[in-house]
């Protein structure tokens, strides 16, 4: 009797102690289901595009998919060469990039190396404001504006055209490009700075023979977000680059990128299941591919030039 | 001799000196050029839509006629997706930190959670839509609606939420953490009274950025299927009869600010991109305004906190 009631009276002792237990553990594993959420983002959209693709490529060849120069999927006498669309992505972030990569490295090294830290304070918020502008009014500002600019010089400019829509897109992508460059360049350490300055070397030269070498591999980095950002940005090209497939490298011409196609197909209303339906994750994953080789080709350059102090 | 050979140098000097002249301006033109396009954009859209810009506008439907029609339903239909998101990717983005951040051992797991957070975010939005529109759309049969489109957005800034949840709490000291051990706390008692509060101020600024950054997003809402031409609002969320809230808005059709003013800027005729630019002016101070919140709280937390 009193050894039944010794062990009762300890497990209500010990109760309050595994109650805590019990919910530290609930809780824990409720934070852990959150963090896989993202796991699981990743697992979705990886099933999504390739089921979706699987019933087109039943339908189109691969063959047909990449060496076709037409894209007319919604047309009587349907294409599906993805080329033309490639060749309208390609070109936009070609253009962005000749205007984004000088531009962006100027800003961070005159950031960087050069600008009193009054300027530094006041600049970056600037250009950070830049990077929240949404996408659909840099569309506005580059049809409207940037491409009626362009015809003073270029009259015979078409209203769409990838070139305005390239130029734009390429000062939207700028603060990710400064920014991130800016934070490589910073993280040199002052000992390579003072032992340039006391072999005489300027500041302009420092800048540019010893901390850019030594910061390249973040700004490669940096650069490679400014890629992902170009091929994946949608509605600037949508607005300003023109609706038809053009495979054409000329940049003065309008042309569709893969992102535009897709919104122009979603703004109709295709039945799901449908070929046309599936086309726009063919196009997705397409997409997804381009940024990934990016990517890969990024992971090596900062691997390749990486400098350990 | 010697005199060639300081003269050449005096000349090296002279040309090293130019060329940073050279550079310092150069390097303040490149920056004018991001400045000055940031307010030429703004200058532009107030330019042209300011005049649209009155109080019929913002309580009109969207219309044939240009001049009577206004963004009603798109704002209505804004601030409702943007009430899904935010309800969604909040705590599910400061969960997933605090796990990452607090409890996560190093592992395969943790690293592979590591991985992809870091690359959904470089993700391109559109793909999203693709995502929202396979799972939310016809996987969960939510239809092209303002759940549909709040969680395809929450889906696209959870990696950033996220990763404003870790640094902020990656700033707080360990001693806070050891104080709250010592004096008995369990672990969620720690970060739930210690840690979560210290944190609030620099995860509030991330979450605003990321709310941001959802309100001026188009292409994966249009990929979701916003409709835009909507002439009514959504249910009402409170109604007369028991239980005096209803959720059906939820699964009302939607169109957002952006998405009405890429319609207008598609239209041929000059009156409809007047509207455009009207929206424009709304939806830019919208964001804008909540980019400088976020940046004023940063720089007032950076100026506060000392440990």
């Amino acid at each position: 009797m009193t050894k039944v009631r010794s062990s009762l009276s300890q497990s209500t002792k010990l109760s309050p102690k595994r109650l805590r237990n019990i919910r530290e553990k609930i809780i824990e594993s409720f934070l852990f289901l959150a963090a896989l959420s993202s796991v699981a983002t990743t697992i979705a959209i990886v099933a999504i595009l390739l089921v979706e693709c699987l019933h087109f490529f039943q339908e189109v060849s691969l063959w047909d998919f990449l060496t076709d120069t037409q894209w007319t999927p919604l047309f009587e006498n349907q294409h599906f060469g993805i080329l033309p669309l490639v060749s309208g992505t390609l070109v936009t972030t070609g253009v962005a990039l000749l205007v984004a990569i000088p531009l962006g490295t100027i800003i961070a090294i005159y950031l960087s190396e050069f600008a009193p830290s009054i300027v530094r304070e006041a600049v970056k918020p600037l250009l950070e404001l830049l990077a929240g502008v949404p996408t659909v009014v840099y569309g506005y500002f580059a049809l409207l504006f940037v491409t009626p600019l362009l015809q003073i010089i270029l009259p015979d400019l078409p209203y769409s055209n990838m070139l305005s829509a390239g130029i734009v897109m390429g000062i939207m992508i700028i603060p990710y490009i400064s920014s991130l460059s800016e934070d490589a360049m910073r993280a040199v350490p002052n000992s390579l700075r003072e032992g340039s300055y006391a072999t005489g070397a300027t500041r302009y030269q420092t800048a540019l023979k010893v901390i850019l070498p030594s910061a390249f591999s973040g700004i490669s980095a940096a650069y490679i977000l400014g890629i992902s950002r170009a091929i994946g940005e949608t509605m600037v090209v949508a607005i300003a680059a023109g609706g038809q497939p053009n495979l054409t490298l000329n940049p003065m011409e309008p042309a569709q990128t893969l992102t535009a196609y897709i919104v122009s197909v979603s703004l109709g209303d295709l039945p799901y299941g449908s070929l046309e339906y599936q086309t726009i994750f063919a196009v997705g994953l397409t997409l997804i591919l381009m940024t990934l080789i990016f990517n890969i080709i990024g992971y090596y350059l900062t691997k390749r030039y990486r400098e350990v102090y | 001799m010697v005199g060639s050979n300081i003269s050449n140098i005096r000349n090296i000097i002279t040309r090293n000196k130019r060329s940073e002249y050279i550079f310092g301006i150069v390097g303040l033109l490149a920056m004018l050029v991001g400045i000055i396009t940031l307010f030429a954009l703004i200058g532009d859209l107030i330019g042209d839509g300011l005049a649209r810009l009155n109080w019929q506008f913002i309580i009109s439907f969207p219309s044939s006629e240009p001049e009577e029609a206004g963004i009603f339903a798109a704002w209505v239909g804004t601030v409702s997706v943007m009430i899904v998101t935010a309800f969604a990717a909040i705590p599910l983005g400061i969960a997933a930190a605090i796990y990452l951040e607090e409890y996560a051992q190093k592992g395969w797991l943790s690293d592979l959670i590591e991985i992809n957070v870091t690359n959904l975010a470089g993700v391109p939005s559109i793909i999203y839509g693709l995502l929202g529109l396979g799972i939310f759309v016809y996987g969960l049969k939510l239809d092209r609606s303002i759940a549909s489109a709040g969680l395809t957005l929450a889906l696209l800034i959870l990696p950033v939420v996220i990763v404003a949840t870790r640094e902020a709490l990656r700033a707080i000291p360990s001693n806070i953490r050891e104080a709250a051990y010592a004096c008995g706390a369990s672990k969620w008692q720690m970060i739930w009274d210690h840690v979560l509060p210290y944190a609030t101020g620099t995860i509030l600024t991330g979450i605003i950025v990321a709310l941001a950054r959802a309100i001026g997003e188009t292409a994966p809402l249009i990929v979701v299927g916003a409709v835009t031409f909507i002439a009514s609002l959504p249910p009402s969320p409170i109604t007369g009869e028991f239980p005096f809230i209803s959720f059906q808005w939820l699964l009302d059709t939607f169109t957002v600010l952006p998405i009405q003013m890429f319609n207008w800027v598609d239209r041929p005729q000059e009156a409809f991109q007047v509207n455009a630019a009207a929206a424009g002016v709304v939806l830019i101070a919208m964001t804008l305004a909540m980019n400088a919140v976020a940046i004023y709280l940063r720089y007032r937390l950076r100026k506060n906190i000392k440990w």
